[in-house]
């Protein structure tokens, strides 16, 4: 049956297609062979035997990326026996990977991809470095089926979040964070010394400093949580100095800053739609991510309400109504992520070889109006039902069909 | 990053159930207020009689020159949808609503040309000010979780006008609040029904008319707060605290009652909490009841048919659907999210067309948000919950969709003669858009609040800051 399934071709003909990496082409094909994308163009042949899925009038994208949220590793938030997101007692858990808290079988993961969400972040929750966030697409029985990149980040926080890591100043939690890499460092050069306890104590146990080392060589980004401006320059400053790969998350101050971010080449993940001020970020504003972009700072947009992560859209469309452009917006849920999270060789556009994540929407998908037609995700045309579309079924007329 | 664990202690505790409270028309806010305006509904005689106006409303309409909006695309909220039309407001009502209205001279005159005009939007449930920004334990005041009944307290006590948020929920077009305390407890207090205009107390933003509403909550909430704290640990514990509670309203009323009538002897003594009960089943405080759940809506209304009171709104009712033929036949609306889910236990049967399908049943919708970020997107909200509907087959029209934040929400406040549509009259609560309201592209750019002028999208000096926000990044 699967052998089946990936020999399958299928066309999606007659659509506006938008492969991001490109101009829209209109009354184009999409053809995707063996879960890949094997042609994308206004002439292409369509092979004899491949299901055809009429997309005229239709607008197709790539399948949308998130760059944030659990999924998978929480049912339901306030219930803690299905969360699975924390390591309780650590506050350097960077060897913390959440891969194998996730569940496939997540009532959360149908609800979100019939929406067009075909890739999310699954990150951990923490102290002063939370772990490691991988990257899966919604689909699959296993997580070796679901895995895109494991790990895809290591996530640590900067924000007034972390600040009991610190002894409850933030430049309590800069040093120790100085610390652990330093620490990190010296482990590194120090392994049999460290064997034979022949080392003074260092900050982290040898798992997390291990994990650190792909961090320290510039191979593994360090995904920072800041939203105050000095707390998004204090993650500048520490990643230049260990000539990290930094992304930044949050960012709710950015907009002051955006030159200082884009010359350090970092990209930022940003939630669109927060505006409500606390003392981690009093300047925090709609404009964000526009002002952002509009510096030359590489965005990428984020939904954090796992269960909701399909509000991706409205984030996106907020964005654009706050001034981004509709093309930096639907990049910034596509291509971005996927070069930020460094699949873009794989991900986030309509390009022949890609993994064959694609929708067919009927309009915009940002536009409240547009509803979703297909989802694919590694080519599979993904059932849209959910555990909400089975209760709507059964409640639409009254009394219900038990 | 908000990470659920954040903005899961928010819900919890600050996302209540709504309840409106039957303001008491003053002599002074209240009468000033009747002249100008249209007539206010018949206010609440507060408590038993004899006991006078207590805090009362000292807003007053800020004046502003008449205004004429033309060439907009008017959703009236009163059925109608009329492309190329112009309306016209003076001295905080409605003046004229059509395609051939004149200005008077002395009138702003503003080009409505591409835009969209909707009444002032109205949120049934709000923490705005109880629960203020900038989110310190020093501004947590919307539940007072001691006890779980404590229908004593009025969440005006609790409102800070200097809320950073409410600028921004007035930049989304909002217009009229209900804000109210938490869901700890069983019976949380007093709503306050609120202008949404710049104030120093929070009595000048009190509804001249407005009903109080009363704060009840079922299920998860108060069964956590207080299971381990004497109770109740059960949702049977909780419909027993409901029950017990109303038992002691009715003794303390029907005292009241008598005395009222004949004078005899001293007057009772007063009891602040059946105070609010007594007012619940005099039918002039309104019931607000946060309740996820059909079957807990359908123990609440047993509770309120076994004590004789209405009630006004569910909140929250993420399963309104399920009940949506009952929900109709007892009047009783659901103030809703378009699509919020899952996040706790109660709330895992959530559907995008929940609201959709209580329309169709003939039921009240409103679109509420119990958050101070969706607040600002109301609109957006009722745009996402209508197109859901009609995606399932179900014919939810614009002028529907726009009444979900509007007029529905007018009417479970008890101010549906004076605000919630477009029409002569009514107040001059207006929000001219950028684009269709139900769109995620559109902007509130212009928001009249009773005739004034509150915010302007191109026009800095009205775009009002709080004091909070002055000197802020």
């Amino acid at each position: 049956m699967i052998a089946f399934l990936l020999a399958q071709t299928i066309a999606i003909t007659g659509g506006t297609v938008y492969p991001v990496s490109g101009p829209k082409i209109a009354n184009a094909t999409v053809l995707i062979r063996d879960g890949r994308i094997a042609a994308v163009g206004a002439n292409v042949a369509v092979p004899a035997g491949a299901t055809r899925i009429d997309a005229s009038g239709k607008w197709v994208t790539p399948g949308l990326i998130d760059g944030a949220g659990q999924m998978g590793l929480r049912e339901i938030s306030a219930v803690q026996n299905t969360n699975e997101a924390t390591l309780r007692g650590n506050e350097v858990s960077a060897s913390f990977n959440v891969l194998e808290g996730i569940n496939p079988a997540s009532t959360l993961i149908a609800v979100n991809r019939m929406e067009g969400i075909t890739t999310t972040l699954a990150v951990p929750n923490g102290s002063l470095i939370w772990g490691q966030a991988v990257l899966i697409d919604l689909d699959g029985t296993t997580i070796e089926a679901m895995r895109v990149k494991s790990p895809a980040a290591m996530v640590a926080d900067l924000s007034e979040g972390s600040k009991d890591a610190g002894g409850g100043s933030r430049a309590g939690v800069a040093q120790r964070l100085r610390r652990v890499l330093n620490d990190a460092r010296e482990y590194a050069t120090r392994r049999a010394d460290y064997r034979r306890r022949q080392i003074q104590d260092l900050s982290a146990s040898a798992a997390d400093l291990e994990a650190l080392q792909p961090v320290l060589r510039g191979e593994l980004p360090l995904l920072v949580v800041a939203n105050r401006r000095s707390d998004i320059e204090t993650a500048l400053r520490i990643a230049k100095e260990y000539k990290l790969k930094l992304i930044l998350a949050g960012a709710a101050e950015g907009w002051m800053i955006p030159d200082e971010i884009a010359a350090a080449g970092v990209p930022v993940l940003v939630e669109p739609m927060d505006n409500i001020p606390s003392f981690d970020a009093l300047g925090i504003r709609y404009e964000n991510a526009p002002l952002l972009a509009k510096g030359g700072v590489k965005v990428a947009l984020m939904e954090t309400a796992t269960e909701n992560t399909r509000d991706l859209r409205q984030q996106a469309g907020n964005a654009v109504a706050s001034g981004m452009t509709w093309e930096q917006a639907l990049r910034a849920v596509t291509l971005t992520p996927a070069e930020v999270f460094g699949v873009a060789d794989r991900y986030g556009s309509l390009d022949v070889g890609k993994v064959a994540n694609v929708v067919v929407w009927t309009g915009d998908p940002f536009d409240f109006g547009t509803g979703v037609e297909h989802v694919f995700i590694r080519g599979r045309d993904i059932p849209l039902r959910s555990r909400q579309t089975e209760l709507l079924e059964r409640y639409k007329t009254l009394p219900p069909k038990y | 990053m908000r990470y659920l664990p954040t903005a899961f202690a928010l819900l919890v505790f600050a996302a209540g159930c709504a309840s409106a409270g039957a303001r008491t028309t003053t002599a002074a806010g209240g009468a000033a207020r009747q002249q100008a305006a249209a007539p206010a509904p018949a206010a609440s005689q507060d408590t038993a009689a004899g006991i006078g106006p207590q805090y009362p409303s000292t807003y007053q309409r800020h004046p502003n020159p008449p205004v004429l909006i033309r060439n907009a695309t008017i959703l009236t909220a009163a059925g109608q949808e009329i492309q190329g039309g112009s309306i016209l407001f003076k001295d905080g009502r409605i003046v004229a609503v059509g395609t051939n209205v004149q200005a008077p001279t002395d009138a702003t005159v503003v080009d409505g040309t591409g835009k969209w005009v909707t009444p002032g939007v109205i949120d049934t449930h709000s923490h705005i000010g109880v629960y203020a920004a900038p989110g310190t334990f020093a501004e947590s005041d919307g539940n007072e979780a001691t006890r779980p009944v404590t229908a004593e307290v009025w969440a005006e006590h609790s409102f800070w006008p200097q809320d950073p948020q409410i600028p921004l929920a007035i930049a989304g077009g909002v217009t009229t609040i209900q804000a109210l305390p938490g869901s700890a407890n069983l019976i949380g207090g007093r709503s306050a029904v609120l202008k949404l205009v710049p104030a120093r107390s929070v009595q000048e933003m009190k509804f001249p008319g407005a009903h109080y509403g009363l704060k009840m909550a079922c299920g998860e909430n108060p069964k956590r707060v207080y299971g381990q704290r004497g109770g109740p640990s059960t949702r049977m514990g909780n419909m027993a605290g409901y029950r017990d509670a109303f038992i002691q309203a009715q003794a303390y009323r029907r005292k009241w009652d008598k005395w009222n009538k004949d004078h005899q002897g001293d007057a009772p003594e007063r009891n602040l909490r059946n105070e609010s009960l007594a007012e619940v089943l005099r039918g002039n405080i309104y019931v607000q009841n946060h309740c996820y759940r059909a079957d807990e809506m359908m123990q609440m209304l047993d509770l309120a048919h076994e004590f004789g009171f209405k009630i006004r709104s569910f909140h929250h009712a993420v399963e309104a659907y399920k009940i949506a033929d009952v929900l109709a036949r007892e009047g009783t609306a659901v103030s809703i999210w378009s699509d919020w889910w899952g996040f706790k236990e109660e709330a895992m049967d959530g559907i995008y067309e929940n609201a959709a399908l209580v329309q169709q049943a003939g039921g009240r919708v409103v679109i509420h948000s119990d958050d101070a970020s969706g607040i600002q997107r109301l609109n957006q909200e009722a745009g996402k919950a209508m197109y859901h509907g009609r995606r399932a087959g179900i014919p939810i029209t614009r002028d529907q969709a726009v009444r979900w934040f509007t007029a529905n929400p007018a009417w479970v406040l008890g101010l549906d003669s004076l605000v919630g549509t477009l029409e002569p009259g009514k107040m001059a609560d207006v929000v001219l858009w950028s684009a269709d309201p139900l769109s995620v592209y559109a902007r509130a750019l212009q928001v009249y609040n009773d005739g004034w002028l509150v915010y302007d999208r191109n026009d800095p000096a009205h775009q009002p800051k709080t004091d909070f926000s002055l000197g802020q990044p």
